[in-house]
């Protein structure tokens, strides 16, 4: 075990190394001038070449990219272009806010969606299997943009039922954070239910199942004794590969919902071309999400003795 | 077994197979809301080619007032907008970009997919550790931030669309292949052809890819679908199509416009993407449902 973890974290050097080459060509080597960006047009050459300096774009390529890959190492990714805030502290603000909005209605959504999807599997090929598979394929079928105009106009605008925007943080901020934890609950559910449900239909046809009926347990005992816990692994999967995008945040959501997360951090980077925390942003959220690659990987074989680290 | 043999070359029976095809094409027959996706799809599409032929109405022209609500008249059915454009005409012009979009994502990200994921899988080794380590290193990036940088790289619009979601949407075919040809690279039938002396290319492209196949058209009806998503999204932010022929577009308008009362521009474009992404839906179920051989009894 302890041998497979540092093999599995050595193998995450390259892949890094990976990220950061692929975030180095696309936002550094290519692409316009960042200086120019910054000072606009009518900047003077002199403007220009200090600016350079000062950001180190003068060095030559494989020298810019030796400093990345130690700002990588060190964490430690510099100033923004714009505001010149320290991006490190801007991530960890953004993150907390960001995870504020999106853990809730995850880890809610999530024990609701397997619940229901068990319940649908149960009554598999009922009236009430086809009529949620057409309601979710339905709900799959509107765009996120739709669901968040729709709900935030009818419910905050029209009804008034909750703020149209803002945050504060604290339990004040609550009331802010109510309608886009609404709608992300209800976005997950239509594709989350239908995965969930295919899990627990595929483990209906395997063998254990027939042994558990034939040597006498009940309905009840099969669905919780058995069939819950094997469909976990692939459950868990599904689930624990998804956290490394809540600290992303549901961008969109942030941007709708006036919510200073870092989903708002980089949408406004994007628009104002400020690349440092474009690529800082980029490799950690990479880096998270192979460490909880390999998270699920180690969950896999600790819920599935079954499965051989090798 | 000599009996057998005479048998056989004595009658040449010829027993007709019920291929694969054949059989999946019954069963989506006789599924009626396969069907009518299917002409959905179909629908999209002649207005897609429609529009290259040059014979969809100018969305660009004026067909009334500013902001008239839907009414009988073929231009004004679902209204016009705040330049007194029609509101079905624009839709028409994003059904064109979102299908090319579509397709062409598709065209990219089906070959790579199929392709890596069958050499990955056939020799293993060094190729199956550079082609995982590729789609790891693109699938921990976050697919948006990939696709900003590349359309900062090419210049923003069709084309750098295009590129970008091609290239992050060969992934999960690429995974599926690979663990499939994986299963099947050592069965009998290709050891068996591998005896009579089939070389490599022959045995991926004539003997397992056909055994694979049906994971390739399932996925292109939800790779089309998704580029489709993301397309809207990212004009949306402002990374898309920057010539206003986009349904993401109409709805960043439409945002502005609902507060004033004017429903008709986001409710025509929610409902023609409603439309064509529940048939893709259905039909990618549709499809799995008649060609997954495991699912076939």
């Amino acid at each position: 075990m302890g041998a497979y973890v540092i093999r599995r974290l050595l193998q995450m050097i390259p892949i890094v190394i990976g990220v950061a080459a692929l975030v180095f060509v696309l936002f550094t080597s290519v692409g316009e001038d960042p200086a120019r960006v910054a000072l606009g047009q009518h900047a003077t050459p002199e403007a220009l070449a200090e600016l350079r300096a000062e950001w180190g774009l003068d060095q030559p390529l494989w020298k810019q990219f030796l400093d990345f890959l130690v700002q990588i190492v060190s964490f430690d990714y510099g100033r923004s272009f714009n505001t010149g805030e320290k991006l490190m502290e801007k991530f960890q603000q953004g993150a907390l806010v960001s995870l504020s909005l999106t853990v809730f209605p995850f880890l809610l959504g999530t024990l609701t969606n397997i619940a229901i999807g068990l319940l649908i599997a149960y009554f598999r090929g009922s009236w009430l299997d086809r009529i949620s598979t057409a309601l979710f394929v339905g709900s799959m079928s509107i765009s996120y943009l739709v669901y968040i105009i729709a709900f935030q106009y009818l419910l905050a605008y029209e009804a008034g039922l909750f703020p149209i925007n803002g945050y504060e943080s604290g339990w004040s901020g609550l009331q802010y954070l109510f309608l886009p934890w609404i709608i992300i609950i209800v976005v997950s559910a239509g594709p989350d239910i239908r995965i969930y449900r295919t899990v627990f239909l595929d483990e209906t046809k395997a063998d254990y199942v027939r042994t558990a009926f034939a040597k006498g347990a009940s309905e009840s005992a099969v669905i919780f004794r058995h069939i819950l816990k094997n469909a976990l692994i692939p459950i868990l999967t599904h689930v624990v590969i998804s956290i490394p995008f809540l600290i992303l945040g549901a961008f969109l959501m942030e941007r709708f919902f006036s919510i200073p997360g870092v989903g708002d951090i980089m949408i406004n980077a994007i628009n104002t071309g400020d690349f440092p925390i474009l690529k800082g942003l980029t490799v950690l959220i990479a880096i998270a999400y192979t460490v909880f690659n390999l998270v699920t990987d180690l969950l896999y074989a600790w819920v599935d003795p079954r499965v051989q680290l090798s | 077994m000599s009996a057998a043999a005479e048998g056989f070359a004595a009658e040449e029976v010829v027993v007709r197979g019920d291929s694969l095809l054949r059989r999946a094409w019954r069963t989506l027959r006789r599924d009626r809301l396969a069907v009518i996706s299917f002409a959905v799809i179909a629908l999209y599409v002649a207005v897609t080619l429609l529009g290259y032929a040059g014979l969809l109405p100018d969305m660009q022209e004026r067909v009334g007032e500013k902001y008239e609500p839907p009414s009988l008249s073929f231009a004004k059915l679902l209204g016009t907008d705040i330049f007194g454009r029609s509101i079905l005409y624009k839709i028409l012009a994003g059904a064109k970009t979102a299908m090319t979009i579509g397709f062409i994502v598709t065209g990219i990200s089906l070959p790579i997919g199929i392709g890596l994921g069958a050499l990955a899988g056939y020799y293993g080794g060094r190729v199956d550790a550079f082609v995982v380590w590729l789609y790891s290193v693109i699938s921990s990036v976050p697919s948006i931030l990939l696709i900003v940088g590349i359309s900062y790289v090419l210049e923003k619009g069709i084309t750098a669309i295009c590129i970008a979601l091609g290239v992050v949407s060969w992934i999960g075919l690429c995974r599926l292949i690979r663990g499939e040809v994986i299963k099947h690279r050592n069965r009998e039938y290709v050891l068996a052809v591998r005896l009579l002396g089939a070389g490599d290319v022959t045995i991926i492209f004539r003997h397992i890819l056909p055994n694979v196949f049906h994971l390739a058209i399932v996925t292109a009806s939800l790779s089309i679908l998704s580029a489709i998503k993301s397309e809207v999204i990212l004009t949306f932010l402002g990374v898309g199509i920057q010539d206003g022929s986009s349904w993401g577009t109409m709805i960043t308008d439409a945002t502005g416009e609902l507060v004033s009362g004017i429903w008709w521009p986001l409710a025509g474009v929610s409902g023609a993407m409603f439309l064509i992404m529940y048939a893709l839906n259905v039909a990618g179920d549709a499809l799995r449902d008649a060609l997954d051989p495991k699912l076939i009894d």
